[in-house]
């Protein structure tokens, strides 16, 4: 396989192969360690008979690698779960039953999901440009002053907590400013405006902490790509120092960005737990740390699972991008 | 470009009124004649002075070359030619005028303007001298927007018709090839287009064939050559090698710790140097019509095992009848044939290194490449054996393959007889680059010590006598055991490298491209240093280059490689003398000369279409 189809052909096969290992490795870590899970499921207060009903209907006695398959198959085809009273019908992707609700736990994400995936993709576009903007800026006017007070501020960013600045927007711009409400969220189908207006707030807590990381990562590549060669040759053929930063310099910056940007992107739409819990928004990683906590494994498993799905899709439309940019990725 | 013509010869009237607002614009400011003039120029970094009081003047549409080794401080007067050190720190003193501009006092518009539209510069790497991410044409069509009021379209159309002029075939699609798609000449083609995309006054080009095989380096050089009786644009040459510029300019400035040691017309400086650095720098330099001269045991001290001086007459010429400098310093070997060797081992001395029939391939399926095909050699003791080629010729995989530290795809390697694979103490290797080939964080003592520790000595105090021993032995000192090795220069690093093969007690010694990273003079030394030991310990050495005049000044035999083949191989003479194979010519052809009159004939031999 030649060129960018079979590069695509390759990443594409390399991402389901990595998803493939990832459930595999989710589901043995989950499953594997030692606890009662019947036990816990059931509740204190069940007795030996009991326990050991709940354990035949979650099929605890199986071997691991059947239930693997079990699961695999659920995933892939859907599954049909009997709850004790009646028959269910879990369409593909099933990830399995909640132990606690009996809920579907796609279902479960999938009304979760919106929430974070609101938050986070917002957050990546302010955060690009808020990040790649001061990173230029800061490559740019090296050594005066305006680079010193944009340092200053990105060190700042990335040594505060999102919540202590989620916590002064929230008193300042809510409580003190009263310029909006404290956030609620509201779905983007129901009022995009009123959607776009809650997320305000969380948008540019999560935005200002990861901006940090990606001014100092813009800034060090800029100006180790400012340091060669062929930024050499094209002051010295006189093109403007505009043009020099703007057109080659940032591109030589584009490649780290974007993997340092796949990694943040994918891990926050699990990870915005303190942001989540801060403005109030149902999201997954709420609902993870939920089910951490009552030890609901099909919910956490599945959580993870697809939290690892956005990782490796950000990671592999990362790779596209950056082969998009540098054809010479293609060749090797 | 100014309206007035005073044939002015290289003399120069001082400029008045260095006040105008735009020199360019101004008569006065721009004396015909002279598109250059440097009055002494200083540069210093930080305490160190790179340029010291440096003045020289060029004529429009003449060349000038300036020559020296590394830290001469010649790229930095390249350098302050385009105001490229605004900005960076250097201190920079004297006056520079480059056509009509004031460089110094030049507003950074007025230096935009000069850099690239009246003076071009042309880089050493062609690689990391283009943008990677962008493609060519576009790349030269932005450097003339900047200096033509041109569309898009135009400004493109304008990169092909250059890249066409340069010798791109098919211009217009490969314009649109980002640089990691062309080879190495082809991308310094690209630079030079680049240059000549605003038809400047005066090109600056900057070791612009260092990075390249011989016989592309003769495409560039002709290249240029004809550019210049094109366009009438003058030249400035920075270079490091004496053969590069004798091909190439009418006037030699040799340079020598900032400052100039001679100037002159080419044939005068080259040919008849008044300064001892001058002719010390010529002396030390390869050539690839000299014979090997072997020392004997007695000259040793005194001795160098090359032709001592340039000016002899037949130095162009085929040199069956060649007899350099009376033999006041060496012998030359008499005979083509093995026999006339001197030392103790002649080349008929038992076999040591045998490979039949190697090859090896790098990858699999339909992306194999094959890097060597079908190698066959012997290796005797006390001689060396030279192996030549251009880049991707295999050269550098035959000599990993020989010592171990790649396994052959085919064939067989036999070490006095015995089968040899893996590493073994008794054939070593010297590597190309000395800095990144010893650990920067270990003294060099403990470097040298390796191969010893590695064969399981124990004896500490052994083990540091026989490493100070060892490196008494190349030349450095005893006491140097517990340096680093940035404190050394390059040839004393490669000089520690040589400590490190000879700790291991080796009979064989490959040599891989062990002098290419040094100046000349340097390589000088390195070169009879490894004579020397090859005398003394009766080493067979493995030396592998591409520079076919210090191939031949240190081999008793060579091979010719080309495409993972040796295409011809013989007593180096021989090979030299009377090549027979249609690449050993071409290449010998394209090696530059020291006679600016024997250059001129090559260039006119070389346009006779040679196929590539």
């Amino acid at each position: 396989m030649t060129g960018f189809g079979g590069f695509l052909a390759r990443r594409a096969i390399g991402t389901l192969l990595t998803l493939f290992a990832l459930s595999v490795i989710v589901y043995v870590v989950f499953y594997a360690t030692p606890g009662d899970v019947a036990q816990i499921t059931c509740g204190p207060r069940c007795s030996p008979a009991q326990v050991h009903q709940v354990a035949a209907q979650l099929r605890l006695d199986d071997p691991l690698y059947v239930r693997y398959g079990h699961f695999l198959q659920g995933l892939l085809a859907g599954q049909d779960y009997s709850t004790g009273t009646s028959v269910e019908h879990c369409p593909a992707p099933c990830l399995g039953l909640s132990y606690q609700s009996d809920q579907q736990v796609t279902r479960l994400i999938l009304a979760k999901l919106p929430v974070s995936l609101s938050l986070v993709f917002g957050a990546m576009v302010l955060w690009l440009v808020l990040g790649v903007g001061t990173g230029v800026l800061s490559a740019w006017r090296r050594g005066r002053l305006s680079e010193r007070v944009l340092t200053a501020l990105t060190l700042a960013g990335t040594a505060t907590p999102v919540f202590v600045i989620g916590l002064i927007l929230l008193i300042v711009v809510c409580g003190e400013l009263r310029l909006l409400p404290f956030p609620q969220y509201v779905n983007l189908t129901d009022d995009p405006e009123q959607w776009a207006w809650n997320l305000l707030l969380p948008w540019v807590s999560l935005a200002l902490i990861e901006a940090a990381a990606f001014a100092r990562l813009t800034r060090s590549s800029m100006l180790e790509t400012l340091a060669e060669d062929h930024i050499r040759t094209f002051r010295a053929y006189g093109v403007g120092e505009r043009s020099v930063i703007g057109r080659h310099a940032l591109r030589g910056a584009f490649a780290p960005v974007i993997a340092l940007n796949a990694n943040n992107f994918g891990s926050a739409v699990g990870g915005a737990v303190l942001t989540e819990t801060l403005f109030g928004l149902p999201g997954v990683g709420q609902e993870l740390v939920h089910a951490v906590n009552v030890v609901d494994l099909p919910v956490v498993v599945g959580m993870v699972l697809v939290i690892g799905f956005f990782v490796v899709l950000a990671n592999a439309v990362a790779d596209v991008l950056y082969a998009v940019a540098d054809r010479r990725v293609v060749l090797s | 470009m100014s309206p007035i013509e005073i044939p002015a010869e290289g003399q120069v009237e001082n400029p008045v009124g260095g006040s105008a607002e735009s020199p360019a614009e101004s008569p006065a400011e721009s004396p015909v004649g002279s598109l250059v003039e440097v009055d002494g120029l200083t540069v210093g970094f930080g305490p160190l002075r790179a340029v010291d009081g440096l003045s020289f003047r060029l004529r429009r549409g003449a060349a000038l070359a300036l020559v020296g080794e590394s830290g001469s401080g010649k790229s930095t007067v390249a350098a302050a030619l385009l105001g490229l050190h605004r900005g960076t720190g250097a201190a920079v003193g004297g006056s520079v005028r480059v056509a009509g501009t004031d460089v110094q006092q030049a507003s950074d518009d007025e230096l935009r303007r000069l850099r690239g539209g009246k003076a071009a510069m042309v880089f050493q790497d062609p690689l990391s001298s283009l943008d990677p991410y962008y493609a060519i044409g576009d790349q030269i069509a932005e450097v003339h927007r900047v200096h033509a009021r041109a569309s898009r379209r135009a400004a493109r159309a304008r990169a092909v018709e250059v890249l066409e002029r340069v010798g791109i075939a098919d211009a217009a699609r490969r314009s649109r090839s980002r640089p990691h798609e062309f080879s190495g000449g082809m991308r310094q083609r690209a630079l030079i287009a680049m240059a000549l995309a605003c038809a400047p006054d005066l090109l600056i080009a900057d070791e612009p064939t260092t990075a390249l095989d011989v016989t592309v380096q003769a495409q560039i050089l002709d290249l240029l050559h004809s550019l210049r009786e094109e366009t009438g644009m003058g030249l400035l040459l920075v270079t490091h090698d004496v053969g590069v510029a004798a091909e190439s300019v009418d006037d030699v400035l040799v340079m020598r710790h900032g400052r100039a040691v001679e100037h002159g017309p080419v044939a005068d400086v080259l040919g008849t140097p008044s300064q001892a650095y001058t002719r010390e720098l010529l002396a030390a330099v390869p050539r690839v019509e000299a014979r090997r001269v072997v020392a004997h045991a007695a000259d040793r001290g005194r001795a160098s095992n090359r032709p001592d001086h340039p000016s002899d007459r037949g130095r162009e010429g085929v040199p069956s009848d060649h007899a350099p400098n009376g033999g006041r310093e060496g012998v030359p070997s008499d005979h083509a044939s093995d026999g006339g060797r001197e030392g103790a081992f002649g080349a008929s001395g038992e076999v040591v290194l045998e490979a039949a029939g190697l090859r090896r391939e790098f990858g699999r399926g339909k992306r194999a490449v094959t890097a060597v095909d079908d190698v066959s050699l012997t290796l005797r003791r006390g001689e060396t054996l030279g192996i030549v080629g251009e880049s991707g010729s295999g050269k550098t995989t035959l000599g990993r393959m020989l010592v171990g530290l790649l396994a052959p795809t085919a064939g067989e390697i036999r070490y006095a007889g015995r089968p040899h694979t893996g590493v073994d103490p008794a054939v070593q290797m010297v590597f190309q680059d000395p800095v990144s080939s010893l650990n920067p964080r270990r003294s060099v003592g403990e470097s040298v010590a390796d191969p010893l520790r590695a064969r399981g000595e124990k004896d500490e105090q052994y083990v540091q006598g026989r490493v100070r021993e060892l490196l008494e032995r190349v030349g450095l000192e005893g006491a140097h055991y517990n340096r680093y090795p940035h404190e050394f220069s390059g040839g004393q690093r490669q000089r520690v490298g040589i400590a490190r093969a000879l700790a291991a007690d080796p009979r064989v010694i490959v040599c891989d491209e062990p002098v290419s990273a040094l100046d000349v003079t340097t390589q000088a030394q390195v070169v009879a240093l490894l004579g020397e030991l090859q005398r003394e310990l009766g080493l067979a050495l493995v030396f592998v280059a591409h520079d076919l005049a210090v191939v031949r000044q240190v081999s008793d035999r060579v091979a010719v490689m080309r495409r993972g083949r040796i295409v011809e191989a013989g007593p180096a003479d021989e090979v030299y003398g009377s090549p027979r194979d249609p690449y050993t010519r071409q290449l010998l052809a394209a090696v530059p000369a020291l006679d600016p009159e024997a250059a001129a004939r090559r260039r006119a031999a070389r346009r006779e279409p040679v196929h590539m």
